[in-house]
């Protein structure tokens, strides 16, 4: 059975189980309608999900169990944070530290009654009302996932880390979910990782949404380094109120296909976003972002840089765009995507998409595609630097000004020796 | 002479990009503890010598060789070729955003000693000879943690290349068009900085338009470079004939000699 028909027979017999039962049967309906997107469809032009789709995916993952030592390698450790692992799309309470008086750390299943309430009231709420195929899934069938809660002037007193973990015998199709709201003048940051741990193939469709009120600020991390065989479509949604700051930092080394959809929408005035990624891909991995910014308000700021390091046959695509309605006078918009094909195979399919409805804005977008500088090669060679490392050097030069701006010290390490054993290398740049 | 004594020997080097010969027929050696300027007009090919002796791999070499310490270093690669001891200043030094001057030359020295079988230099010994280097260069505080040549002005970038070959103490340094983008106080420093890394057992040298930079650092030999050869050799004499009455009379004679 297909995939599409698979998710509507599973969800037909387990409607009786869930929550949100109007708003799930809205969404399975349009999945029913309009089914997976094909290359004919403009979002999906440059990636094509057939292979994928026409594979067996078990929905529910048999029996299994993992190790916190399993997890270590995944996690920062030096750090101290507040952990939640999912396995399979379960919480794992023994493998998680979530105890947090201030703040609510917990998941859509374990959360209280009072905590119930505003679940109810954000579920969905960033999402579109007519949410593509693959969010229309996760709506209608998605149960659990982390919830987190900063209540009003509440700063979160260290980062968390959300693991969604997998493990299964046979091929796995897998819908995570996450909620985050972050009420007026609270602060978090926030790392996020699904990683398989198994050999065989995993397929995630995950959606995040991410509520930032007044004043509050939201640092949000992903990185993306499963193995070879994984495949993911990210869907993060971020609403923003007024005068808050939201960050959506996006790493992309891993994974066989990885579809990033990613959307900021400014509600309220005098607000910043700020969406950065570095991707660094090789053999037969494909890396797709897909930003939109939704300039609804005046007076806000938006910020996207997107790097990409492309080896072997890799394939990337970009689509970054930037809508400034009509009402959204004195906005200040800016994107770049540089992009570095280290050899003839490699490709990228790069698009700024710039609609501008107002009159009174600063908007800018370019992208880039090159080589690494054969001059610049050639000098540090001629310092004794071997070429496999003067090119490691370049990478690191050319990513950056994005990983500067990573605020958790010990990520910024981590993020760093992952480069440094992606490109092959045992050179550790102090950045 | 003393064959121990050599340490560069180029012979009828010939070396061009694609179809186009740039070096015609190269001969030049230098000893240990010796300064060559080498002059010569616009598009003579000094910067295309300098770049084949470091191994750049635009550059084909027809025929010839090039020996340095008695062994051939054709088949070698830049950066083995700096592990030799081998070391060139830039005319125009690579802006590299996001690696430090010290991060650099840290990777720059213990690739180096890598290459050499030994173990990476310590933290603290590293630190001391860059300050002792940046002293003798008079480089300013604050200057280690910048990005490489970014945003640097002509004179700091000229002053950087001096301060990696103070640090890595090359048995060779060819510097080329050091003294350009120099004004008359960095140009000072930067010779004096060279002057005093002088020793018996390395040598320099030094590729130049103009005959201003010798004042500071004084050849032992002088050789002008026109049209891909070595046209006349002579002393730092030559060097301030040339300053006076320019390269036209030395291309007439050696266009007469062709004649």
């Amino acid at each position: 059975m297909h995939l599409k028909e698979k998710l509507i027979s599973t969800f037909d017999q387990s409607l009786d189980q869930l929550s949100f039962q109007e708003k799930r049967k809205e969404s399975m309906q349009r999945l029913k309608q309009d089914g997976f997107p094909t290359i004919r469809n403009e979002e999906w032009k440059y990636t094509n999900l057939q292979p994928l789709l026409k594979k067996e995916f078990e929905l529910k993952a048999s029996n299994s169990t993992i190790t916190i030592e399993e997890i270590n390698e995944y996690i920062l450790k030096d750090t101290d944070t507040y952990l939640m692992v999912f396995l399979n799309g379960v919480f794992e309470p023994s493998l998680s530290s979530i105890s947090c008086e201030k703040a609510h750390i917990s998941t859509f299943k374990n959360a209280n009654e009072e905590q119930q309430k505003i679940i109810e009231k954000y579920w969905g709420s960033c999402l579109p009302k007519q949410g593509d195929a693959f969010v229309s899934a996760n709506n209608g069938l998605a149960q659990e996932g982390a919830f987190v809660y900063i209540p009003k002037s509440v700063v979160l007193d260290k980062p968390l880390q959300i693991v969604y973990a997998s493990k299964n015998e046979n091929p796995l199709f897998l819908q995570t979910r996450s909620l985050l709201v972050i009420e007026e003048n609270g602060q978090a940051q926030i790392t996020e990782r699904h990683q398989n741990f198994s050999d065989s193939e995993v397929f995630t469709n995950a959606v995040t949404e991410i509520v930032v009120k007044q004043n509050a600020i939201a640092d949000f991390y992903k990185i993306q380094n499963d193995n070879f065989k994984c495949s993911i479509i990210d869907n993060t949604w971020v609403n923003q109120a007024n005068n808050c700051n939201c960050t959506v930092d996006t790493f992309s080394f891993g994974g066989k296909m990885v579809r990033n959809n990613l959307t900021f929408s400014m509600l309220g005035e005098h607000s910043q976003s700020n969406m950065r990624g570095i991707t660094l891909i090789g053999k037969d991995q494909l890396v797709d972002h897909h930003t939109l910014v939704d300039h609804l308000v005046p007076n806000c700021l938006s910020n996207e840089l997107y790097k990409g390091i492309y080896d072997h046959n890799a394939k990337g695509v970009f689509n970054g765009k930037v809508m400034v309605h009509p009402d959204a006078q004195k906005t200040n918009a800016f994107q770049s995507n540089n992009n570095l094909l280290l050899t003839d195979d490699a490709s990228i399919d790069t698009k700024p998409q710039l609609e501008i409805y107002a009159d009174d804005v600063a908007c800018s977008h370019g992208c880039t595609i090159g080589q690494l500088d054969d001059e610049a090669l050639f000098y540090l060679r001629a310092r004794g630097i071997p070429k496999k490392e003067a090119q490691a050097m370049l990478m690191y030069a050319f990513a950056n000004d994005v990983l500067n701006n990573v605020k958790i010290e010990e990520l910024k390490k981590k993020l760093n020796l992952i480069i440094a054993e992606k490109i092959g290398v045992e050179l550790a740049i102090e950045l | 002479m003393d064959k121990k004594k050599i340490m560069l020997k180029i012979k009828g080097l010939k070396a061009g990009v694609e179809e186009n010969n740039i070096l015609k027929g190269i001969d030049l050696e230098v000893n240990k503890g010796e300064i060559h300027a080498i002059m010569g007009p616009n598009g003579s090919g000094k910067s295309t010598l300098s770049s084949v002796i470091a191994g750049k791999e635009d550059y084909e070499v027809e025929s010839g060789s090039i020996e340095f310490d008695g062994t051939s270093i054709m088949d070698l690669s830049p950066e083995e070729r700096a592990h030799l001891g081998i070391f060139l200043s830039f005319q125009y030094p690579v802006e590299i955003p996001g690696v430090s001057v010290s991060n650099f030359i840290k990777t720059s020295i213990n690739e180096t000693r890598k290459a050499k079988g030994l173990e990476p230099m310590p933290a603290g010994e590293l630190l001391k000879l860059m300050r002792e280097k940046m002293e003798l260069l008079d480089i300013k505080k604050g200057f280690l943690s910048r990005s490489l040549n970014q945003g640097f002005s002509g004179g700091e970038k000229k002053r950087n290349e001096i301060f990696q070959l103070a640090t890595l103490a090359p048995k060779l340094a060819i510097l080329d068009e050091t003294d350009s983008g120099l004004d008359i106080d960095a140009l000072r420093i930067v010779a004096n900085g060279i002057n005093k890394l002088r020793t018996p057992e390395n040598a320099t040298i030094v590729i130049t338009h103009y005959q201003r930079l010798l004042d500071y650092i004084v050849p032992d030999f002088v050789h002008v470079l026109y049209n891909g050869r070595i046209v006349k050799s002579g002393t730092k004499e030559l060097a301030y004939e040339l300053e006076e009455k320019g390269y036209d009379w030395i291309i007439k004679e050696v266009e007469e000699q062709c004649i």
